[in-house]
């Protein structure tokens, strides 16, 4: 798998069927992300992304967990979350649950961290959601000082101190998992993201492109000024939401009792004004397919395109029908055609062996240059 | 050189016509007249709640205004000064009016000059100016005018109308004193808030 990556992502929500009314259980759900999770590999895709939740109407309060049985049932697929709350999960858990990850998965895993925009959530682990922006900065810090480090020495604001304090397992091959940052609206994460040189993804569902196209531009020229490369070497993952059937009619007849009681823009906005206003796409796998190429129009290349498809009370089979017409029709095409035209020198998405192989690369580098 | 200052009205009315229209339109006539009098030539504009009721409750759910709605918020947060009129729904100002102030960014109106004004049916609504706008406004850290123009219906055809257009041009007044000593307008930013933030950089360092 190289240039870039294509998946699903999932929040975890139980929604109410509301063509049915049968409103799925905490057990049924999570029998089913399993399944999807498992087909989403089967189909071709190449990353599955879980999100994590401390609060109904959702179900998944450790995406670690249920991409440890994934990787156990899959052999190619690249389990994401989407996203790991860095705010309220202690970093030195983190660090020790993602690295067993890490090894359980054979390097198949990455994670995007997220803040969380639930209030109450912060006080039931201890925080408080107006620290949320300095807690996702000292909490990632000292996450990627345990993973690059092996014997910690750190106080900070937010946790107990650390004296000599190793996390284990150590990283997989010495090379800590990748990690974007996500953000809806925040430039201090996309200047996180940028300052470390790590991934940025953007959320890109809920807001028109033109909100996404200045956070990207903004990380990208970050990225650059913090030296890590050039703006068109920052790696950029996009987040998106379809719904397709053969005919765009019968896509958007199906899709539309969903969209008018999906939990987030329900009741609102008519199904038409919001695929107008942002990237959701309802229609023939050939109207996902333009869309989604237009990205690169507003973004750059990009090294990854996930799209959230079990929501909203979307049965488990018509779930399985879309991942089987994204995995057929759009995601071969969308990987040639993203193929065309694609500088040589806009990195592929990250991969464990290709980060491997980059540090060995750096680290002969280093070698010869304490020789020379 | 001309200064030009601008001006928006924001009216709450749900009728049509609406006397809240009325109302608005007589504020916005006077206080152009008083800053035209001064050499202020203005540039004016009158958002209709009603017209965009539907964007308004639309943006409550998604978190982002329709292009037309983003055109009008801009339109009021990049103001010299704002004349916002309401009817007296239940006590206090509209739903419909509170939804505008509640989905543009609270600190878009930070010293922004504001004449509060209200309609109603009955004159015993006369203190909602006090008790429900002037908190609203105060909150958004706004510089509401001291004088607040209330009209009742009887306002429109008796003598006390005559009172109201003192009122009126009172209020009047003390706006274009502060929309003409503003250059708010020349220092309107990104309407996600976000240049200011992202400009605000000098680096960055963890911890």
């Amino acid at each position: 798998m190289s240039g870039m990556q294509f998946g699903i992502f999932s929040v975890g929500d139980i929604t109410t069927d509301p063509t049915t009314g049968r409103t799925p259980t905490d057990a049924s759900r999570l029998q089913d992300i399993l399944t999807i999770a498992r087909h989403a590999e089967e189909v071709g895709l190449d990353v599955f992304a879980m999100g994590e939740h401390h609060n109904p109407p959702f179900f998944p309060s450790s995406p670690v967990a249920i991409n440890s049985w994934v990787a156990a049932k899959t052999e190619r697929l690249i389990l994401s979350t989407a996203t790991t709350l860095i705010t309220t999960n202690d970093p030195v858990r983190l660090a020790e649950d993602y690295a067993t990850l890490q090894h359980l998965s054979g390097g198949r895993m990455d994670l995007t961290l997220g803040r969380g925009n639930t209030g109450p959530v912060y006080p039931w682990f201890g925080e408080d959601i107006r620290q949320g922006i300095p807690l996702a900065l000292e909490k990632y810090a000292l996450l990627r000082r345990l993973w690059r480090e092996d014997y910690v020495d750190w106080s900070g604001k937010f946790r107990t101190p650390l004296q000599g304090f190793q996390s284990t397992p150590r990283p997989l091959d010495g090379v800590q998992p990748f990690v974007w940052h996500g953000s809806i609206r925040s430039p201090e994460i996309a200047e996180q993201a940028a300052y470390y040189g790590d991934g940025f993804f953007a959320n890109h569902i809920f807001w028109p492109a033109s909100h996404t196209q200045k956070m990207v531009q903004f990380y990208r020229q970050r990225f650059e000024h913090h030296g890590h490369g050039t703006a068109e070497q920052a790696i950029v993952g996009l987040g998106g939401q379809v719904f397709m059937r053969k005919n765009s009619q019968d896509a958007v007849r199906e899709f539309r009792p969903y969209f008018d009681n999906a939990p987030v823009y329900g009741h609102g906005p008519s199904l038409e004004d919001f695929t107008e206003q942002t990237p959701l796409t309802v229609g023939s796998p050939q109207e996902v397919i333009d869309r989604t190429l237009g990205f690169r129009d507003y973004v750059g290349d990009y090294q990854r395109q996930l799209w959230l498809m079990d929501h909203a009370g979307l049965p488990l089979k018509t779930v399985l029908e879309q991942l089987d017409i994204l995995g057929g029709e759009v995601v071969p095409v969308l990987r040639e055609e993203f193929a065309k035209n694609r500088p040589t020198t806009v990195p592929d998405a990250p991969t464990h062996d290709a980060r491997l192989a980059a540090a060995a690369v750096a680290e002969a580098e280093e070698r010869a240059e304490v020789a020379s | 050189m001309t200064v030009t200052r601008r001006l928006a009205v924001v009216s709450g009315g749900l009728s049509q016509p609406s006397s809240t229209r009325m109302l608005a339109d007589r504020l916005a006539k006077t206080t152009v007249a008083e800053l035209s009098r001064r050499g202020v030539e203005v540039d004016l504009t009158v958002v209709e709640l009603r017209d965009h009721a539907r964007d308004l409750t639309s943006m409550m759910l998604t978190g982002f205004a329709s292009p037309a709605l983003e055109a009008v918020i801009e339109s009021v947060t990049g103001a010299d000064g704002v004349i916002a009129v309401t009817p007296v729904f239940s006590a206090s100002y509209s739903g419909l009016f509170k939804s505008f102030f509640d989905v543009i960014d609270p600190a878009a109106l930070e010293g922004m000059p504001v004449l509060a004004a209200v309609t109603a049916g009955t004159p015993r609504h006369s203190l909602v100016i006090d008790h429900a706008l002037r908190p609203l406004f105060a909150y958004l850290r706004a510089e509401v005018v001291p004088t607040g123009v209330f009209a009742a219906t009887d306002d429109w055809g008796s003598d006390a109308g005559d009172e109201l257009a003192v009122r009126i041009e009172r209020a009047a007044r003390q706006l274009a004193d502060r929309v003409e000593a503003t250059e708010r307008s020349g220092l309107n930013g990104d309407p996600w808030g976000f240049g200011s933030v992202a400009s605000g950089f000098e680096g960055f360092s963890p911890g």
